[in-house]
């Protein structure tokens, strides 16, 4: 069996009365590309949140290399850093210049000299085809190009995991190609990455692990042509129809 | 035309004589101003970066009282300091202290009592401004910051302050403006500030109104050139509208996938800082200067 990574164990998360995750369980292993797919609310993206603990979840557990980081007492910020996380609305640095949005997380939370943090993250934006933005802000780039700065700056801070919470969902449809095609590359070049996405045909051709999730509890998980291509359950078969239709 | 001519030549001899105490008022009134507006700014800071501490439900007892009971010294600071005329703050301080210590505690300089009394109460407006400009921030930035693995303290250094301190750039701007009109009343503990020359001068030659008219024009052009200077600071912390591309593939250059930022007014999708900006004023409003 592959290296595990993460391990998630009957987790669950409240809001007040109202429960949005359900006894999730699933694990990932080093190098797998899962893919998160479900209708909206159906806990998705707290379920990421819940992973990189930024949200806390109710109960369950949730463990990083066979240690569980829930508890009292964890070093969240020190975790944080070995999770990347990518975000629908990028939340980029607005105060920062790309190149600086690569660099500051190097330098202040992984203490890297500035030379060393610079090389990291001109390779980076290299490979994610920002290179010559370095000086823009991110206000001056477009939704396509902020997701993939974001991409790399994730990938800076030399994450074990690389979390994606609907990297495209908020982009104009022909930004998207460019952000999938990265994510392409990255899961080709063997990143470990957990993405909730909308993205079918993303799930089926890149992930090898598929989570379909309805109403806060996983509702069918496996390999993306038994889950896409044969799902079982007539709640799937709904969901996916839906999307074959469009 | 002749009661124009009249009050040049009143103004004339004014300045001949009083010329000095005039420039001296200048000179003290800006010291002041700018002195506490600064020392008011770093109070604001702290107080609002205090008052924004998270919390929640789950910590620690002693952390809990701890935070609630700087949130109340704080609260009740700003209230204070916020619902008294400065007129009778400069009194309770300069004149309060020396009474109840007899004399142990007192002022030596008129200068550090006057400060004093200014930055504690552009303070407590700041504290509000900077609360507010903390707030206004995108929390998305905090979560950006968060999921790269940075403690509070980094991301409020690194992240949310420098934005929220552009933010509330317009408030400090007013802050410095309303001080230096404001300083006027420190004339109760005998500061010479610009308003005491012409109580002085007036007081001497019974010329009210050229005096006055020399005074007004003081205070234009002081808070004139306050308000261009503050704008240019303003202008430098947004930084430059376009952005060199830095070409060192040519593919890239050759697919075309650049494109040239567009100047854009205030309220299209490019300029969001500006037209933060705009809603930031307009939702702070000017909250000072009606005392």
């Amino acid at each position: 069996m592959a290296d595990t990574i993460l391990e998630i164990r009957h987790l669950s998360k409240s809001f007040g009365s109202h429960e949005v995750l359900r006894d999730i369980d699933f694990t990932v292993s080093k190098g797998d590309v899962t893919a998160i797919i479900g209708a909206s609310g159906s806990g998705k993206s707290t379920l990421l949140r819940c992973v990189n603990l930024l949200e806390t979840p109710t109960s369950g557990e949730i463990l990083f290399h066979g240690k569980d980081v829930t508890g009292r007492g964890v070093n969240a910020p020190e975790y944080r850093s070995h999770v990347g996380m990518v975000f629908q609305s990028f939340n980029l640095f607005n105060n920062m210049t790309v190149l600086k949005n690569c660099m500051v997380g190097q330098m202040k939370v992984l203490k890297k000299s500035k030379e060393e943090a610079r090389q990291t993250a001109l390779r980076y934006l290299q490979q994610v085809g920002m290179a010559p933005y370095i000086k823009a802000k991110p206000r001056q780039l477009s939704g396509g190009q902020k997701q993939r700065v974001a991409i790399a700056r994730a990938l800076a801070m030399g994450p074990e995991v690389l979390l994606f919470d609907e990297p495209t969902s908020a982009l104009d449809p022909e930004m998207v190609g460019e952000v999938l095609s990265v994510m392409q590359d990255l899961a080709s070049g063997g990143m470990t990455m957990l993405v909730v996405t909308h993205e079918m045909a993303f799930a089926r051709d890149v992930s090898n692990q598929v989570v379909y999730m309805s109403q806060g509890v996983i509702c069918e998980q496996g390999a993306p042509a038994d889950v896409l291509g044969n799902p079982q359950r007539q709640e799937t078969k709904d969901f996916l129809a839906r999307f074959r239709n469009s | 035309m002749e009661k124009l001519t009249k009050l040049f030549a009143d103004i004339q001899v004014l300045l001949g004589t009083y010329g000095g105490a005039y420039l001296n008022g200048v000179r003290n009134t800006l010291i002041l101003a700018l002195v506490a507006t600064a020392i008011g700014c770093v109070i604001g800071f702290l107080c609002g970066i205090l008052q924004t501490i998270p919390h929640s439900k789950t910590d620690n007892m002693v952390k809990r009282v701890l935070l609630g009971l700087l949130r109340g010294v704080i609260r009740a600071y700003v209230e204070i300091f916020r619902g008294t005329p400065m007129v009778l703050q400069a009194v309770f301080i300069y004149y309060g202290l020396p009474y109840f210590t007899d004399n142990a505690v007192r002022f030596e300089s008129v200068w550090a009592a006057a400060i004093l009394v200014v930055s504690i109460n552009t303070g407590a407006y700041m504290a509000e401004s900077v609360r507010g400009g903390i707030i206004s921030v995108d929390p998305g930035q905090t979560e950006g910051a968060k999921a790269i693995g940075m403690t509070h303290v980094q991301t409020m250094v690194n992240v949310i302050i420098p934005q929220a301190l552009r933010n509330i750039m317009p408030q400090i701007g007013n802050n410095l403006i309303i001080n230096i009109k404001d300083t006027s009343v420190m004339f109760i503990i005998s500061f010479t500030e610009f308003f005491a020359a012409h109580r002085a001068a007036a007081g001497a030659t019974y010329k009210y109104f050229p005096s006055a008219t020399v005074e007004m024009f003081g205070y234009l052009c002081m808070t004139l050139v306050a308000s261009f200077i503050l704008r240019w600071i303003e202008k430098k912390l947004d930084g430059a509208d376009n952005y060199e591309l830095v070409n060192d593939d040519q593919l890239v250059m050759a697919a075309g996938t650049y494109n040239y930022p567009d100047k854009g007014t205030p309220f299209d999708e490019r300029h969001k800082p500006s037209r933060d900006t705009v809603i930031q004023e307009v939702k702070l409003g000017r909250n000072r200067g009606e005392r």
